[in-house]
């Protein structure tokens, strides 16, 4: 038993009944999970979730499924990191870092959106999962499927790094690789969908699988003490993940969960290769012009971001701003954080690090407010994105070991 | 010049069910005007009241995004695959 009352259009309204479909049949638009909010503020208090366990489906009642979920039991709740090297560094009074680095099973905020999609496949009695991926949600689909057993279909563009390649292939994951990037494969996925009576999560189960993105910003408010935060930061791909950010922020707010009125501001974060979402903020405008992406930030390497025009539209409503970060600021944001505060993170963390710089430094982000960033990837999956030197060698004697020490600062 | 257009599930009512419809067209938008003359009402739900694309309609050329090219008036060959695909989410 849900709160769910069924889909409607985000456009015109239209209400659908909370099956499985990609958009509204008349204008194509994406459809949004509408709820009894009424019966959730009746049914829910910050004791009742404080009290459950630490995951995702604490927040069940904000979440559109029926039954009792299946996988993912462990997926959410990561650490809000209090982030206070960082934060001199920057020139910020509050940081705190939502480090989905550590989200079960797959270590990307991945993990939250699979969770519902494939509890939801699941509730469908589908015979089969897919995706089109630029590689965490690969990951996070072979995963959660296998957990499920469930058969997965997993479409990537052929340029995706081979860690993530293999990190999908393991779970036993038929991985079929396409010639093109990821809007490419999105476009067959799309048709794919169309013939295979398969649930593919960022098609016809997107309604429900966007939804579990919701959390990242559940657990942020409640691990601040059930208060929204001045800033988000948060790296944009198709620019889902801010979007459910603020209807996150906004039903907590609506439900009564919230202990002050919700002013934070979104600010977004893009590759300079691939910034369709930040172009149309900078325009001061929700036209998205598609582009060709070229970035080492593969994960956010979508040209025609789907969420893109909501996405430019909340950041330009809650007054706040999008910028960009080249992939050199990239490897340096991933170095900075790994550095000050001990996570390594992918290249979209290096993405929203750099871009944070950015806009602290362009006045955009106040200083002196609370600071959230979303980490939401492991390093691990990206290593290759910050190149360093072998390290040197040196003979197993004791002198060699002294002749290197010299000159390293600290050592007396 | 006769092209295949790949019609989406959901345009298919439009189509009596067809998944595939010839049309002889030398630009996109004449393949749009093609459609409306076999299947009146499509284009309805191609286009917006300016005449554009929708919001939420990609259009393809032999796997090209028109907007890459010259959006409605992109040419289109003897033997071109037009796709009409409804937009789709994914990534963060």
């Amino acid at each position: 038993m849900s709160f769910v009352k069924g889909l409607q259009c985000r456009e015109c309204g239209r209400q659908y009944p909370a099956t499985l479909q990609a958009g509204c049949e008349d204008c194509f638009a994406p459809l949004e999970v509408h709820y009894d909010y009424a019966g959730i503020a009746h049914a829910v208090t910050r004791e009742i979730i404080g009290s459950r366990p630490g995951n995702l489906w604490r927040y069940r009642e904000l979440l559109p499924l029926e039954a009792d979920p299946v996988v993912g039991l462990a997926t959410g709740w990561t650490p809000l990191v209090r982030a206070d090297r960082l934060a001199k560094k920057l020139g910020l009074a509050h940081l705190y870092l939502k480090n989905d680095n550590v989200s079960f099973p797959t270590l990307s905020f991945k993990d939250r959106v699979t969770s519902m999609a494939v509890n939801k496949a699941i509730e469908f009695k589908l015979e089969a999962v897919g995706c089109a991926s630029t590689g965490n949600l690969a990951n996070s689909v072979a995963a959660q499927a296998a957990a499920a057993g469930i058969p997965a279909y997993i479409l990537i563009p052929e340029s995706l790094e081979r860690s993530k390649v293999t990190a999908t292939q393991i779970y036993g994951a038929r991985v079929i690789a396409v010639r093109g990037n990821y809007d490419d494969v999105n476009r067959l996925c799309a048709q794919i969908a169309e013939r295979h009576p398969w649930g593919f999560v960022n098609v016809n189960l997107r309604p429900f699988y966007a939804e579990g993105s919701k959390t990242m910003a559940f657990e942020i408010a409640e691990q601040l003490g059930w208060k929204a935060p001045t800033s988000i930061v948060v790296p944009m791909a198709g620019g889902a993940l801010i979007s459910k950010i603020h209807k996150g922020l906004g039903e907590l707010e609506s439900i009564g969960l919230l202990k002050e009125p919700v002013t934070t501001k979104l600010y977004g974060a893009q590759a300079a290769g691939c910034n369709p979402i930040v172009d149309a903020v900078r325009r001061k405008s929700i036209d998205i012009r598609p582009v060709k992406p070229n970035t080492i930030a593969k994960s956010l390497a979508i040209g025609n971001p789907a969420d893109g025009y909501y996405a430019s539209g909340f950041i330009q409503k809650t007054g706040g701003w999008a910028d960009d970060a080249t992939d050199p600021e990239i490897s340096d944001g991933i170095q900075l954080l790994a550095e000050t505060e001990g996570i390594f993170t992918e290249t979209a963390g290096g993405v929203s690090i750099a871009v944070t710089k950015k806009l602290i430094e362009s006045g955009h982000i106040d200083r002196e407010g609370v600071t959230v960033i979303a980490i939401t990837g492991n390093g691990l999956k990206t290593p290759d994105a910050v190149p360093f030197e072998s390290p040197e060698v040196i003979d197993a004697k004791i002198d060699s070991f002294e002749q290197v020490l010299k000159g390293v600062a600290h050592v007396a | 010049m006769s092209l295949k257009v790949v019609i989406p599930t959901p345009l298919r009512k439009h189509t009596a069910g067809a998944e595939i419809v010839e049309v002889d067209a030398g630009t996109v938008k004449e393949v749009i005007d093609r459609l409306e003359s076999k299947h009146p009402g499509i284009r309805n739900s191609i286009c917006d009241d300016t005449g554009g694309l929708r919001r939420f309609i990609n259009v393809y050329v032999d796997g090209e995004d028109v907007r890459f090219l010259d959006n409605l008036n992109t040419p289109a060959k003897d033997g071109s695959e037009i796709a009409i695909v409804p937009a789709i989410s994914g990534g963060k």
